[in-house]
């Protein structure tokens, strides 16, 4: 499809003009609206064509592998955060699932089903504000209002809970920094009862509306192969056909006993990844509904014999177990038994599989601690996805692989 | 006999002001906000424009992203070594009067983050009028921000933008700064410093 | 769909077969298998044709600090079967001067970019790799940051940066 009319001869009238001469650069730069945040893309387009794409990032790399040498396993939980921060919880979650996986740390039964609740409201922020920026990337703020006032009752609730809106540092070696209270107990249940109204609503607007469907219907896909050997995760693969799930397929925490349902789509464009976010955030509803029926009684931290979670004050002044496990956590290198060994341990994060690999040496930081970001691969996906498609397509195709840059950079 | 000065009779629909503080009372109420928005604390700021804590209500609801069309750039978020030309080149582009806010720990100090790449406090390459502290900062924190940046223009602005001739104060912040910075600076890269080393060479050479 | 999935000793019993024997261990129910850098690349044909064929991690470790290590860096390759659901870990280790193995990009595509990161972060240079440069660092920087001898803050490279007043604005 050349743009080039027979009547701007070039130097040679009888070659007449090449398409190639009509290619030109378009920097999509750092700062920009529809990159949620510090990605960066060189394209070549011919007329409004793409022709290829150069992505690049680092934008944002701020050492947070070099960071993880040096703090200790609590004190780490907070830099995860600041990872991919639209579902910070869900980074706390991977973080010290990976540490006590290391340390060989078994949880209490109620540490797991909350860590599952808090899990998976973070995967509903997560999806919501990933479906919102698509909205709002194709023009439709409305969508991307509604997504934020829902976050912001999710807000609430995880200020009801720990005290911060996000980047909360909720989990703990052994548990979790505040047991749930009945507070938030209602706080949940008023949000189950009203959120899917919400997202009845959303889908109205949406999911049916023809200019949001020809945006979105075909274009960016990725073949199942394709997802596969280009190491895609999550929601975009699971949009392509990979019927690959953590929770299901390597079950960590409560899922193993829920009874839940994981969306998949075969087409594998952006509307595809668009209507499997929704049935997740659906399907994490279910999960936090049977989570909270069943939610067991007990201690939330493990045992002090264990020498791994902070003892409650009573404790402290009453045991001298209590006592002996305050000091030895609070000196450098007494309190957690870490191997001198290797472990890696992922769970399914709201962007993919999101896995920690850990080198121990004994002490209580780690010698290594590698974040293996979902986002990486699908950013390398790019342009694969976006060759032949339309500059307006690049927008919605970033915004459905729903890249965040401190994730992918680091 | 004195002379008395005749009252002013204005009738309701006319003021008078001075044209300084006409030109700051606009200004400050009808801010455009570059976002420039990182990391976490660019979520707060969306949250901050968003319905439950709406900006909008301080007359900076038009979020332009293209800084020609702006006057005010939020940083929200850590800048690392990569991004930080791309900051620069940014504020240059913007027209005056601007101003700058830096929002959150991480764009004023550095934060958590004290590491190879991230820029130390965005205010040493760049000129920062507000600080948020924060991490993130609550969206109140931000709107207390834009309404003490508002006090703020509102008290210094002046129509020929003489309130910018501030050069001066932060050639002696960024002396502060310098006297704790450590000792591997590559001195020959930064410009400000070899114009204070050669005027004191100069003085040293002549007096 | 398979009809019965073997486990991954068979796998690594077919794998010694082709490579030569590799050094085996399990920590935490994960299973860990050494392969020396020259066999690298047919070990790894061989896994991805046996199903393993999902790459999820290219990275490596600096074992400079590490007490007991012998060599420098040991680079890992986590690998996960959509199919049968096994994961393996293997390790490929390497040592200074000029640490580099063949890169797997052919035989997994995921690799491209987590092999940019290691030669950014490790300086390991990769064999065949299509396009190795700097990925997340800028591509003036020269240090290799993760290596232990990097110190956290870096060696003034943040401060050395032009500053503008408002004279410049």
């Amino acid at each position: 499809m050349s743009i080039a009319p027979a009547e701007f001869g070039s130097l040679d009238a009888a070659d007449g003009p090449r398409s190639e001469d009509y290619l030109w650069t378009l920097n999509f730069g750092p700062q920009h609206p529809a990159t949620h945040t510090t990605l960066r893309l060189v394209l070549k387009l011919e007329g409004e064509r793409v022709v290829d794409a150069m992505p690049e990032m680092g934008y944002l790399h701020s050492g947070f592998e070099k960071i993880g040498e040096h703090l200790t396993f609590n004190q780490y939980v907070t830099v995860t955060d600041r990872m991919n921060y639209i579902s910070p919880v869900a980074n706390n979650v991977a973080w010290h699932h990976a540490v006590e996986t290391l340390l060989g740390i078994e949880l209490t039964p109620r540490c797991t089903f909350i860590r599952t609740i808090v899990a998976e409201l973070a995967r509903i922020s997560d999806h919501l504000l990933c479906n919102g920026a698509v909205g709002l990337d194709t023009g439709a703020f409305t969508f991307f209002l509604y997504a934020f006032y829902q976050r912001e009752v999710i807000y609430d609730i995880l200020e009801t809970l720990c005290g911060a809106r996000f980047t909360n540092s909720y989990t703990r070696v052994g548990g979790v920094s505040q047991d749930f209270t009945p507070l938030v107990i209602e706080k949940i249940r008023a949000f189950l009862r009203t959120f899917p109204k919400t997202l009845d609503d959303m889908e109205r607007l949406l999911t049916r509306n023809r200019i949001f469907v020809d945006r979105t219907k075909g274009v960016g896909v990725l073949t199942k192969e394709e997802a596969i050997n280009r190491g895609a995760t999550g929601p975009v693969a699971r949009a392509s056909g990979v019927t690959r799930d953590l929770r299901k397929d390597e079950p960590y925490l409560a899922y193993g006993d829920l009874d839940f349902n994981v969306a998949c789509a075969s087409t594998g464009d952006c509307y595809a990844r668009y209507l499997v976010r929704m049935q997740e955030m659906r399907e994490s509803l279910k999960i936090v509904q049977q989570a909270l029926d069943r939610l067991p009684d007990g201690p939330v931290n493990v045992g002090i014999d264990q020498r791994t979670a902070l003892p409650t004050k009573q404790q402290v002044y009453s045991t001298i177990e209590g006592t002996i496990s305050h000091f030895e956590l609070s000196m450098a290198n007494r309190g957690f038994e870490v191997p001198c060994e290797e472990s890696y341990a992922a769970i399914e994060a709201p962007n993919g599989e999101l896995g920690f690999y850990l080198v121990g040496d004994g002490n209580d930081t780690a010698y290594r601690a590698r974040c293996r970001p979902p986002s990486v691969l699908h950013f390398a996906l790019f342009p694969h996805l976006i060759r032949g498609h339309t500059l307006s397509d690049v927008v919605a195709v970033l915004g459905s692989l729903n890249i965040i840059a401190a994730e992918l950079d680091r | 006999m004195a002379v008395t000065s005749p009252k002013l009779e204005l009738p309701e629909n006319v003021f008078v002001s001075k044209l300084d503080e006409l030109a700051s009372w606009c200004r400050k109420n009808s801010l455009w906000p570059m976002p420039f928005a990182t990391a976490c604390c660019g979520i707060e700021l969306m949250a901050t424009g968003a319905s439950k804590h709406d900006l909008a209500r301080f007359g900076a609801e038009v979020f332009r992203f293209s800084p020609r069309q702006c006057d005010l750039m939020i940083v929200a978020g850590r800048v690392v070594m990569k991004m930080l030309p791309v900051l620069q080149r940014i504020w240059l582009q913007m027209h005056e009067p601007k101003w700058v806010i830096s929002m959150g720990a991480c764009a004023s100090t550095g934060g958590v983050f004290d590491t190879y790449a991230v820029v130390q406090g965005i205010d040493r390459f760049i000129p920062v009028d507000m600080y948020v502290p924060g991490c993130p900062p609550r969206p109140e924190q931000l709107i207390q921000a834009i309404i003490d940046l508002q006090d703020k223009i509102q008290r210094e602005g002046t129509i020929t933008g003489r309130e910018f001739d501030t050069a001066e104060r932060q050639r002696r912040k960024r002396a502060l700064v310098e006297a704790t910075l450590p000792l591997t600076i590559d001195a020959a890269r930064n410009p400000v410093l070899q114009r204070e080393l050669a005027a004191a060479a100069e003085t040293a050479a002549g007096g | 769909m398979p009809t019965t999935p073997p486990s991954v000793d068979a796998v690594l019993e077919s794998l010694a077969a082709a490579v030569g024997p590799c050094h085996v261990s399990t920590f935490r129910g994960q299973t860990r298998a050494v392969v020396p850098p020259e066999r690298a690349l047919d070990a790894f044909r061989h896994l991805a044709a046996t199903g393993f064929d999902l790459l999820v991690d290219v990275t490596c470790v600096d074992y400079l600090d590490y007490k007991g290590a012998k060599q420098r860096y040991g680079l890992v390759y986590l690998l996960a079967s959509t199919v049968t659901n096994q994961r393996l870990t293997v390790r490929v280790f390497v040592d200074d001067p000029d640490p580099a193995v063949p890169s797997v990009t052919s035989v997994w595509r995921s690799a491209d970019w987590l092999e940019r990161e290691v030669w950014d972060l490790f300086g390991i240079r990769f064999d065949g790799h299509p396009d190795l440069r700097r990925l997340v660092m800028p591509e003036a920087f020269t240090a290799h940051p993760l290596r232990k001898d990097y110190p956290l803050q870096g060696r003034g490279e943040r401060h050395n940066f032009p500053v503008l007043t408002r004279d410049d604005g």
